[in-house]
């Protein structure tokens, strides 16, 4: 699996996701300065976690109209598959790659914790090492991670299985909300675009890839990418 | 020419920076504030002249950048 890795200024968890995709394929990603408006044929772009622009206007809304963005929106139009995380989830919902948007946290205050997630599905190249209703252990550090769509975006995602993560309780509840660090609508973590090719989400599976950091949750995310992508 | 844009959060979109602006309000001795809504302000220095043409490109900056029209609404006042 040949990756890419998007650099913008205020990128700050590149190296991270390098180092978990460089884990699980023994390769190092093609990283990708932001003002580069092409890069090589790739397997997956990925839009990794920081502050980009500062956060300047919205979050991800400067990033999201960077000449790579342009590039990354024809690939992703094309099927190329896009992982958004954290930073990322936020840009690439700006682009349009992904509906809804990611709103301040509902308490207002940055949240960096590990938290519970429940993986509703294992139908896509992102989740396939994952079983649904699996619960994970992986961190987020955010302060904008409030996932807000409307009422008609909301029951399209539901119907579709576009819902990739649900924040929950250990046991994997949603119930009363529980788990849920930011307000987000749903409990939503993480969502697909209509054809599954384009994953966002707030927690950092790169995060939780080996025992030292305190967990290897994350780890299966890569695995799947790579069984499904090679 | 200057135009003025204001960026505001829709009708039923929560918005916690105006609940947190409103209480501290009311306890900084202001207990005729209810509902705060915040926004954006946006001054742009313009080079055209035509009042419908600039209104027209403000308009499509906002669609494009100044606003997410998920969450937010924008409004477009032309100055001088």
């Amino acid at each position: 699996m040949k990756a890419a890795v998007l650099v913008f200024p205020g990128s700050n968890r590149e190296g991270d996701v390098a180092q978990a995709i460089e884990l699980v394929t023994g390769r190092r990603p093609q990283m990708v300065w932001h003002g580069d408006g092409d890069f090589e044929k790739v397997d997956l772009i990925v839009v990794p976690g920081g502050f980009s622009y500062g956060d300047y206007l919205r979050c991800g809304a400067m990033a999201a109209q960077s000449p790579v963005m342009a590039e990354v929106k024809k690939r992703a139009a094309q099927g190329v598959p896009v992982l958004g995380i954290c930073n990322g989830f936020q840009i690439v919902t700006e682009a349009g790659l992904l509906p809804g948007t990611l709103m301040r946290n509902s308490h207002l205050k940055f949240v960096c914790a590990d938290v519970h997630l429940r993986v509703e599905t294992s139908q896509s190249l992102f989740t396939n090492r994952y079983q649904a209703g699996q619960v994970i252990k992986v961190p987020v550090a955010h302060a904008e991670g409030n996932y807000f769509a409307d009422a008609d975006t909301m029951k399209r995602l539901e119907d579709r299985g576009q819902i990739a993560f649900r924040y929950c309780g250990p046991d994997g509840s949603t119930v009363d909300g529980r788990g849920n660090p930011n307000g987000s609508s749903s409990n939503i973590a993480g969502v697909f675009n209509d054809t599954k090719t384009v994953l966002g989400l707030m927690p950092h599976p790169e995060n939780a890839v080996e025992p030292m950091f305190g967990g290897t949750d994350g780890k299966a995310l890569f695995e799947g990418m790579v069984e499904a992508l090679s | 020419m200057k135009a003025r844009v204001h960026v505001t959060l829709k009708n039923g979109v929560l918005d916690p920076q105006g609940k947190a602006i409103g209480h501290s309000l009311n306890r900084l001795g202001f207990p005729e504030v209810g509902d705060v809504r915040q926004g954006k302000f946006i001054e742009l220095e313009l080079a055209e002249t035509d009042p419908a043409k600039a209104k027209a490109r403000v308009d499509e900056m906002c669609r494009k950048l100044l606003a997410n029209t998920v969450i937010e609404n924008y409004s477009i006042e032309l100055v001088g």
